[in-house]
């Protein structure tokens, strides 16, 4: 049978939207489980239905109240916020000295910050751990955020030096005929310009600082200084041979949620982000 | 309004590279200059060093007497108009004009009194809260020129303004700034390649070539008394037409060359005695050579190829293995075709002649261009026009 153009079409669509389906339900479903776990207790956490039964809030108040998770979550959000603010702070300036400023070795320095960001965090840990201890920071939420800070910084300075370069000099230079200094000129006339490429390096260093294990779990020892996946991690049910699903789940459901909210609030900016400066807008 | 001195002014990138060479040029206060030579000859350096985004390397820049060489550009007092305009994307109209200002901590009155005050002039109130995004080609460019206003600088400096704009808008353009500049009375220096623009907006034109000035003037006396074949060539389009030559008789009136066809002319132009039997060449502008009869007149050449303008004609002539044809404008539409051969004369009184290295030997008087003088009557004008054209087909 010969099928019309329309049919064809048709299908084609059929086919798509299927594929988009399947896709969507192996992302979705972990987290849907999750969801559906923390709201269970006892022996439900062992049914084997994929639809709500019951809707407990224990395992919420437990892990968040009495495990300390709430606390954890404090201290992720503050350690995220201060890297991120850190991050951008230092890598628009250096973005500005690497993109606009002439000085001998420039392209050795952009070429170093490249390589640095291909060291496995494995490779580093000795070192840093030394460096934390030397620095004072042991077992402070500071320690993070110096690591985390430096982990972040390669890929952002070297997005926003590219986008930097794509601004033209003139504009740069009408702020300068304007009386603009250069603090000026980065905070007011560069910075607005490069909003979307600056909240989608700042968002994607805000996750990477949220959902850090190995540094967290190293370099923080007492419970009230721990970060969400360390605290989530150690959770610990009444005996030794228990593990607390339910609190577990309920705390994976809290952290995940500020990260999705964050991404879907800058969505829009975040994809402007990634192809700007790809097609002369 | 301020005058600007520049004394010996030079630009060195590193040891080697002298882009700019010794510039001395004096300003007049209020006065419009455009500086005008081919793409690198150094001219946007110039201009930005006037405006403080280039460092000098040596020589004094002074605005009405004060050194300011070390000044920065908001010291200097300039406002700038660049070539691609350099709006902040992310301001409107109003906040684009108002970014010095602000900078410049003006009181909040006085600021919206000059933003307002050159919004008007420039026609742009109903735009002043739309961003640079939504504005043509001509806004932008009009929003950039109100931005330069606004700060009420000692000196505009426009860079190659109009170059992005299309041909109908660049001529409107170019009316606004004349007007603008007759309304404000500003201190004006424009750069720009395009002779048109050079030729219509100057009160003088400074013509820069490879870090030199070759010559300074007054647009009509730049074409009718170019310095040297730079830039009589560089002046006017289509440019002169040059043929070697050779001098054969010096004198305090006239001179005898001999053409590179052995043909021979009397010129109406003074050379010295130790010029003679130098080689020299002769030049004449397009619209200057005249038509003749094929039987008796002294030179016939080939038609390459005929451009038709509408209000005027451009022909192509092969006359003689000289390299590039010459051209020849006829204020007519034209019959000759290409293929045909045709007569024509060297009107003596229109020619100019140019030594060995280049530079002109000095025509007397106004030429042979009919000159307007203020107080008197337009002289009767006779046009070079072609009787008739003897073709052989």
């Amino acid at each position: 049978m010969k099928l019309t153009r329309k049919q064809k079409e048709l299908g084609a669509k059929f086919w798509i939207y299927l594929a988009a389906l399947v896709v969507s339900v192996i992302c979705v479903f972990p987290f849907y489980n999750a969801v559906l776990t923390s709201l269970r207790t006892g022996q439900d956490l062992f049914l084997t239905s994929y639809l709500p039964t019951t809707f407990h809030w224990d395992n919420y108040v437990n892990a968040l109240v009495e495990n300390g998770v709430g606390l954890s979550l404090l201290n992720s959000f503050i350690v995220a916020t201060v890297t991120v603010g850190v991050c951008l702070l230092v890598s628009i300036t250096a973005a500005f000295a690497l993109a606009r400023v002439r000085f001998r070795g420039r392209k050795y320095i952009l070429f170093t910050i490249l390589c640095v960001s291909m060291f496995p965090q494995v490779a580093v840990l000795s070192g840093m751990f030394e460096l934390v201890r030397f620095l004072g920071l042991y077992d402070s939420i500071g320690a993070l955020i110096l690591s985390y800070t430096t982990f972040s910084l390669p890929f952002t300075v070297w997005v926003l030096t590219t986008f930097m370069r794509s601004l033209p000099v003139e504009l740069e230079e009408a702020a300068i005929v304007d009386g603009a200094g250069l603090w000026v000129i980065i905070s007011k006339v560069f910075a607005p310009i490069m909003g979307p490429s600056l909240v989608t390096t700042g968002l994607l260093a805000f996750i990477g600082a949220w959902n850090e294990f190995m540094f967290a779990l190293t370099f923080i020892i007492s419970t009230e200084n721990r970060t969400v996946p360390v605290a989530i991690g150690l959770l610990q049910g009444a005996s030794q041979y228990e593990l607390p699903w339910g609190n577990i789940m309920a705390a994976s459901v809290v952290v995940t949620v500020p990260i999705i909210v964050l991404v879907l609030i800058f969505q829009k900016r975040i994809v402007s982000g990634l192809t700007a400066g790809a097609v002369k807008g | 309004m301020a005058q600007l001195t520049l004394d010996k002014l030079n630009k060195r990138y590193g040891e080697s590279a002298q882009v700019i060479k010794s510039i001395d040029l004096q300003v007049n206060s209020g006065e419009f200059i455009v500086i005008v030579g081919p793409s690198g000859c150094g001219k946007s350096t110039l201009l930005r060093m006037i405006a403080g985004l280039e460092d000098i390397s040596g020589g004094g820049m002074y605005i009405d007497g004060a050194y300011v060489n070390d000044d920065t550009p908001s010291e200097r007092g300039i406002g700038m108009v660049f070539q691609s305009y350099a709006l902040y994307p992310h301001m409107n109209v109003y906040e684009n004009m108002a970014f010095g200002l602000r900078l410049a901590k003006l009181p909040a009155d006085e600021i919206a009194r000059r933003v307002e005050e050159s919004a008007r002039i420039l026609q742009l109130e109903p735009l002043l809260k739309r961003k640079p995004k939504d504005l043509s080609g001509g806004q932008r460019q009009r929003v950039a020129i109100g931005r330069a206003i606004a700060r009420e600088p000692k000196l505009f400096l426009f860079d190659e303004p109009l170059s992005n704009l299309d041909a109908a808008l660049r001529v409107q353009m170019r009316m606004e700034i004349a007007a603008l500049h007759r309304r404000l009375g500003s201190t004006i220096i424009y750069v720009t390649h395009d002779q048109v623009e050079a030729m219509t907006l100057a009160q003088r034109i400074v013509v820069l070539n490879r870090g030199n000035i070759e010559q300074v003037g007054t647009p009509l006396e730049l074409y009718d008394h170019p310095a040297n074949e730079f830039v009589a060539q560089f002046i006017g389009s289509p440019k002169m037409n040059l043929m070697p030559a050779t001098l054969l008789t010096a004198g305090a009136t006239e001179s005898v060359v001999r053409l590179w066809n052995g043909k021979e002319l009397t010129v109406p132009i003074p050379t010295p005695a130790s010029a003679e039997g130098t080689k020299v060449k002769l030049g004449i502008r397009p619209e200057h050579i005249e038509w003749g009869s094929v039987a008796d007149a002294p030179y016939l050449a080939d038609v390459l190829f005929v451009e038709h303008m509408g209000n005027e004609t451009y022909h192509y002539l092969d006359s003689g293995n000289l390299g590039e044809p010459w051209v020849v404008r006829n204020p007519h539409r034209s019959a000759v075709a290409p293929g045909d051969t045709v007569g024509y004369l060297l009107p003596p009184e229109h020619c100019h002649l140019f030594d060995d290295s280049g530079k002109s030997f000095e025509r007397r008087g106004g030429g042979a261009v009919a000159m307007r003088v203020p107080g008197m009557d337009a002289p009767a004008i006779s046009f070079a026009e072609p009787m008739r054209t003897n073709v052989i087909h």
